[in-house]
């Protein structure tokens, strides 16, 4: 089977645009990737759209009802925060397949304010601050104070992943926020589930990304100056884990996952030049250093503190600002993350450019759980 | 509101048993294949994939804090900051809930801390009904 390629990608400035409908937002991402690739949606065989909040309500052929009905087969998908990189990978499958030639993948979110999780519903009384906690900020920091019992993390160590995030941010005009946050200013911001403070969470955001992914044949004929090599893509869900009901695993599914990519495309957690991984808290990322092969297990917080994961560093991470400061928009974040890997494999990343990038790490998880990892590489 | 009696409070969930005679229980579904537990009902192991049915199993009271959250920031109405508590059990069987009788300071609490798993009113709250509701909640073992 030969190669698939991104022909082109892009995403809007993430923002909050209630005064748009989630076909609009999705429709101008969608726009901007096919004029990126050169081609229209009458080109377009196949479209996957990637959208959580109205996963029944057909988002995908109504993008089309504004940039053009032209009949082609419309797959809605939601994957929980996996969702877009959930929509790409289903588009990358029909061209690996050979089925298609060239595929349209959108990711769209338009995000209310406010914490996420805690419902659980059903009978009796409500659940939340009764039995513990099931809202996310307390989930991750669950999910962090495992490393901290294991290797003594800190709060401190934690905070600095999103004064990292927050100043790659002030290089990325397509983030949420440009704004510093230093460590003082993280660690005294309101304390939301310790150790994940309002600083180390991320923002929920409006936004749309889209990619355009193409045959070998198909990316020859159009012309391969800017495309970028998809050499691993790969879907999992959560393995059974002891404290499974109680408290979501995120390690399990993103190490199975961070295996099977490695093995796909040929290369190590060394060859990698930069990663855009799903820190949906400050907490997280930590966890996914190790859970990516990026150091050794106990190390990451040793990564963080010599700067190795900052822009400049040896494996820069979230050099776009991260969901904590480029913000969130669910459906669209996987897609997000491909676009911003696909401009620093181009050499077109401007201020943030990763110097000399041949290959990058796309991650995400979706709670519940789904791990989508992509390895690309610069072709030419 | 009728004359009826009132009722004996409910459970907060179905796994923490309410006896007529006796003390409150959290009870756990063992697979008696591969002897993975799971709270609440269930007709297959997730684990193993095994259809046989569950023996029903009396977790302790007795267990250790495996990790924490403190959280200052909750829906409406709900009164913070609360410890978020993940309990490993003896024997077997974690349990997430409230972590009580301790401050909720990060230098206060202790991962890896025996606690027990004590039953109280669940923090007064009612069902449309207007029925009370015993919950399980975890408190440090030498604070006993």
């Amino acid at each position: 089977m030969s190669d698939v390629y991104i022909l082109g990608t892009d995403m809007i400035k993430f923002g909050r645009f209630p005064e748009r409908s989630v076909p609009q937002i999705a429709a101008e991402a969608a726009n901007l990737a096919l004029d990126d690739a050169g081609v229209s949606i009458q080109d377009i065989q196949a479209m996957w759209s990637g959208n959580l909040y109205q996963a029944s309500a057909m988002v995908g052929q109504r993008v089309l009802q504004e940039i053009g009905q032209t009949g082609i087969p419309v797959v809605n998908c939601a994957n929980a925060c996996a969702t877009g990189a959930t929509a790409f990978r289903d588009a990358w499958l029909s061209v690996k397949a050979g089925v298609y030639d060239l595929v349209l993948a959108v990711g769209v979110e338009q995000m209310g304010k406010g914490l996420l999780g805690g419902g659980g519903g059903g009978k009796g009384i409500p659940k939340e601050g009764l039995l513990g906690s099931g809202l996310m900020p307390a989930v991750f920091a669950e999910a962090g104070m495992e490393h901290s019992r294991k290797y003594g993390t800190s709060f401190e160590q934690f905070a600095k992943v999103s004064v990292k995030n927050h100043h790659h941010s002030t290089l990325n005009p397509k983030a949420m926020y440009q704004i510093e946050t230093p460590l003082e200013q993280v660690m005294n911001s309101e304390m939301i589930a310790y150790p994940n403070t309002k600083l180390m969470c991320s923002v929920n955001v409006d936004g749309s990304a889209a990619a355009v992914l193409a045959s070998e044949k198909k990316a020859k004929e159009l012309g391969m100056g800017r495309a970028v090599r998809v050499k691993a893509s790969v879907l999992t869900s959560d393995p059974w884990q002891e404290r499974d009901l109680v408290m979501p695993d995120v390690n399990t599914c993103t190490r199975l996952a961070a295996k099977a990519a490695y093995d796909m495309a040929g290369v190590g957690p060394d060859d990698i030049n930069l990663v855009e991984l799903h820190d949906c808290f400050a907490t997280a990322e930590i966890l996914h250093y190790e859970n990516l092969g990026l150091c050794a297990d106990g190390e990451a917080g040793r990564l963080i503190d010599e700067g190795e994961t900052a822009l400049g560093g040896r494996v820069p991470v979230n050099v776009s600002g991260g969901l904590l400061s480029k913000g969130h928009p669910l459906g669209a974040t996987g897609i997000a993350n491909i676009y911003e890997v696909s401009t620093h494999l181009r050499g077109e990343a401007g201020k943030r450019q990763v110097e000399g990038a041949r290959h990058g790490l796309t991650h995400v998880i979706g709670l519940g759980s789904a791990c989508a990892i992509h390895v690309l590489e610069k072709v030419a | 509101m009728s004359d009826e009696t009132p009722q004996r409070p409910l459970p907060a969930v179905d796994y923490l048993k309410l006896p007529a005679e006796g003390d409150p229980y959290l009870e756990g579904q063992k697979c008696k294949a591969c002897s993975a537990i799971y709270l609440g009902e269930r007709s297959q192991c997730s684990k193993c994939s095994a259809r046989d049915p569950f023996e029903p199993v009396r977790l302790s009271n007795r267990g250790t804090l495996y990790v924490y959250s403190i959280v200052h920031r909750s829906f409406p109405g709900i009164e913070t900051p609360y410890i978020s508590a993940i309990v490993d059990l003896e024997g077997g069987g974690t349990v997430k809930g409230n972590l009580i009788g301790v401050d909720p300071d990060p230098e206060k609490i202790r991962m890896g801390m025996p606690v027990e798993v004590v039953y109280k009113d669940a923090l007064g709250r009612k069902d449309k009904e207007g029925n009370a509701y015993i919950s399980y909640f975890f408190q440090p073992a030498d604070a006993a």
